[in-house]
């Protein structure tokens, strides 16, 4: 792991109006490092996770971003086109409902070759081999390239939005529930690839989950969130291991034993 | 103003036309941008040209020479009533020849004969927005328009490649001006798409419905996307016009019979008949010369 | 030299779900481990040798005291460390065996013992091969090496998970019961590969319940009742 961060949140808080989103929050990820944020729904973990990915404004508070020419800005000062960019470039972005983030009435090769035509690709053979090892390397078949999401499983769709979050090497994804919505089975299977790919391709990674085993799997460190404040925080497994705060021991104890 | 007492001068009453004057003037200043206008109710529906009879409303004036063409010709029902409404409203002199004309309202075609400084063609435009097929949201493609996002342009373009084999979109074929600006064209197929690059005379595109008026100035560069390894190209026809044999013009097919006959003659029909008056003729023009 | 050096360690559990009592587990937790050197933690069960043993890799968090780990020339305390000088502390230092193997979907038996070689940079084909390497002497047959562990018998999921411990080289190694549910053959492997590390100058902390494989693998009991907490007066 790298000496130094790759994002610093300072005092970050969110107010709807008079209603509190999320409050004074403060962390630093490391380049490699995967934090995940838990907590049920209402918690506010879902409206850091948009603050922090600059889809929403915070109220208060600065986010500062290590940018790849290793300047640092804060991620709210910067120009729309310069965010932007960013975040289709060195960010990436896994919704939970993979409608949101696909285009799902152009090809998974498309989807997968956006990004890459977004930042000036301009040559259709060498756009469409990225794409097959991609939805290789996500384990879709090559012979789905031209055919829509549409027509995929759900399981599929969400491989092929992690594809095309990460065709162009970002440094920092994002992840919403990124295996809510799915069975079983074909959750275990998505959690391997990501596990795989985030390890392999050294990426930081924030996800929010309520799923602890998610987090247990999938991230390094974590945060636990309760009416908008972050409630307890540290290492995966001390926080599962040894909860200290009363909602984190409930969190815990209400794992179903199998 | 005798026998039309009841209409202002090229009907739209001075005001709207400054606005409209306002917005192309605005158009014309940053090329390829669409300028919001405030579209008024014409006296024809919506799909028959309102944008193009606003501008060209605009623009007229009692010296002026109109040509009207529709799919390239000057006597389908549409030329024919934009005609006939601005020689009823303005009073302006008609023509059906391109050289004779200063302002060419088309839907569909650039006229063959090469236009000239002082012209001023007049698009009549259904959707002008580029990007709407693959991203819906207004918001959002004015932002992309303003951030010189076109990404989604060539996610279109890929699609065709990967569907058929080539870049299938014949029409409407989206171009970069002055490389700035992507821009539709209006629905002309891609053969005119190298006439607009850097020609003399002004290009202006009305989109009534959707309330936007954009341009191409003269000697403007305007370039049609494509992949580096899938150049564009333009459409190629295998025979010359079979009335008046010209090459490297847009042919459109007649059906002759029910029996599979048929023929392929130029798109712009004032260009066919000025070539066979110039003596001309093709292999069906001389069967119908002989009869 | 001091490999592994535990303070004044205190635990003590605040169960909030049941009404905030407070469970002490245990006290003035204190003993040093030299390289070369295996300490096996005596006491019977429930008096919080499993909970020192956490507590030193950092799964538990601490109340008071020091867990002092040599690492590049310095002692670094692991209780009070911030979670990535412990994760670099477990990448470079630190190492366990726990009891149960925490399976992951999908990965064989092969690459969950290579794992550890893998993150750590090693190639991984040469990690596959050590890994196999492991795996045999373990008696794990091949056969079984490509399956994912998950559906594995309790002394096959041990075997792999004793591998996956043993095959990094951590200067401190932490072994939780590696012992529990194998057959002779397999104990008697084990406890070669603990004296092979000792050999190579690895300082241990382990839990055995079997008196057999304590008496044979240990240089020095700690007996953990001694840390009991006093019972406030």
């Amino acid at each position: 792991m790298s000496d130094e961060p790759l994002l610093r949140v300072s005092n970050l808080t969110k107010y709807y109006g008079s209603r509190l989103g999320c409050a004074d929050v403060n962390f630093e990820l490391y380049p490699g490092e995967v934090l995940a944020i838990v907590g049920e729904s209402g918690s506010g973990k879902t409206t850091l996770l948009n603050t922090l990915s600059a889809n929403l404004e915070p109220t208060s508070g600065e986010a500062l971003y290590r940018m790849r020419d290793e300047s640092w800005r804060n991620i709210y000062e910067l120009s729309e086109a310069e965010r932007r960019f960013l975040t289709r470039t060195d960010w990436g972005f896994v919704h939970q409902n993979p409608a949101d983030g696909l285009r799902m009435t152009v090809s998974a090769g498309a989807n997968v070759g956006e990004r890459l035509m977004a930042v000036g690709d301009r040559h259709y053979g060498k756009i469409r081999d990225t794409a097959l090892d991609w939805l290789g390397r996500v384990e879709v078949a090559a012979d789905r390239i031209d055919d829509q999401p549409r027509s995929f499983s759900g399981g599929m769709r969400q491989r092929l939005q992690i594809a095309r979050n990460l065709v162009t090497g970002p440094r920092l994804v994002f992840m919403d529930e990124p295996t809510g919505g799915l069975d079983v089975s074909v959750q275990a299977r998505l959690l391997d690839l990501l596990r795989q790919l985030v390890g392999e391709l050294g990426l930081s990674a924030i996800v929010v989950t309520h799923d602890l085993a998610v987090a247990r799997l999938l991230s390094h460190r974590m945060m636990v969130m309760k009416g908008g404040h972050v409630i307890e925080a540290g290492l995966t497994d001390r926080v599962l291991d040894d909860p200290r705060e009363p909602y984190t021991q409930l969190l815990v104890s209400s794992i179903l034993q199998v | 103003m005798n026998a039309v007492a009841n209409y202002n001068f090229a009907y739209l009453d001075e005001q709207t036309k400054r606005m409209i004057r306002r917005a192309i003037l605005k158009a014309v200043a940053i090329p390829g941008y669409q300028v919001p206008f405030s579209s008024r109710e014409m006296p024809m529906p919506y799909g028959w040209g309102t944008g193009g009879v606003q501008v060209t409303a605009s623009i007229i004036g009692p010296d002026d020479v109109l040509k009207v063409i529709d799919q390239g010709a000057d006597d389908t029902t549409n030329a024919v009533s934009i005609r006939a409404f601005f020689a009823k409203v303005a009073q302006v002199q008609t023509t059906t020849h391109t050289a004779e004309a200063s302002i060419i309202q088309t839907r569909h075609r650039i006229p063959e004969r090469k236009l000239e400084a002082g012209q001023i063609l007049v698009y009549q435009v259904p959707i002008p927005e580029p990007l709407r097929f693959l991203e819906p949201r207004e918001t959002e493609t004015r932002k992309m328009h303003a951030l010189e996002e076109y990404g989604l342009m060539h996610v279109k373009l890929y699609e065709d490649i990967a569907r058929h084999g080539r870049i299938a979109t014949t029409y409407a074929y989206p171009v970069k001006v002055e490389g700035r600006y992507v821009m539709d064209p209006s629905p002309t197929p891609k053969f005119d798409n190298p006439k607009m690059h850097r020609s003399e005379a002004l290009q202006l595109f009305g989109a009534g419905r959707e309330h936007r008026i954009y341009a191409v100035p003269p000697h403007t560069d305007v370039v049609s996307l494509d992949f580096e390894d899938h150049p564009f190209t333009i459409q190629h026809f295998e025979q010359p016009c079979a009335l008046c044999g010209a090459e490297q013009v847009y042919l459109d097919e007649v059906i002759l019979d029910d029996r599979g006959g048929h023929m392929y003659v130029c798109s712009d029909t004032d260009h066919c008949e000025e070539r066979r008056e110039a003596g001309h003729v093709g292999v069906l023009g001389m069967k119908e010369a002989a009869e | 030299m001091t490999a592994l050096s535990v303070r004044n360690l205190a635990k003590t559990f605040t169960m909030h779900l049941r009404g905030g009592i407070s469970l002490p587990v245990v006290e003035n937790v204190t003993f040093d481990i030299n390289a070369g050197e295996c300490v096996v933690l005596g006491g019977p069960s429930g008096a919080g040798k499993s909970s020192i043993l956490k507590m030193v890799y950092g799964n538990y968090g601490v109340d008071g005291g020091e867990v002092l780990i040599a690492h590049d020339g310095r002692q670094v305390d692991l209780a009070s460390a911030d979670p990535r000088t412990v994760l670099t502390l477990r990448r470079d230092a630190i190492g366990y065996v726990s009891q149960f193997l925490r399976t992951v979907p999908r990965v064989s038996a092969l690459d969950v013992v290579a794992e550890p070689l893998v993150v750590r940079g090693t190639d991984k084909e040469e990690a596959q091969r050590r890994a196999g390497e492991m795996l045999s002497r373990l008696n794990l047959p091949e056969r079984l090496w490509s399956l994912p562990p998950a559906t594995f018998s309790g002394g096959e999921q041990q075997r792999v998970n004793i591998a996956r411990g043993f095959i990094t080289h951590h200067p401190v190694l932490l072994l939780d019961e590696p012992t529990a549910s194998l057959d002779a053959a397999n104990r008697a492997v084990v406890v070669g590969m603990i004296a092979q590390k000792k050999r190579e100058g690895v300082a241990m902390l382990g839990i055995f319940h079997d008196e057999d494989v304590r008496a044979e693998v240990a240089d020095r009991i700690v007996d953990v009742t001694g840390f009991a907490p006093k019972v406030a007066a």
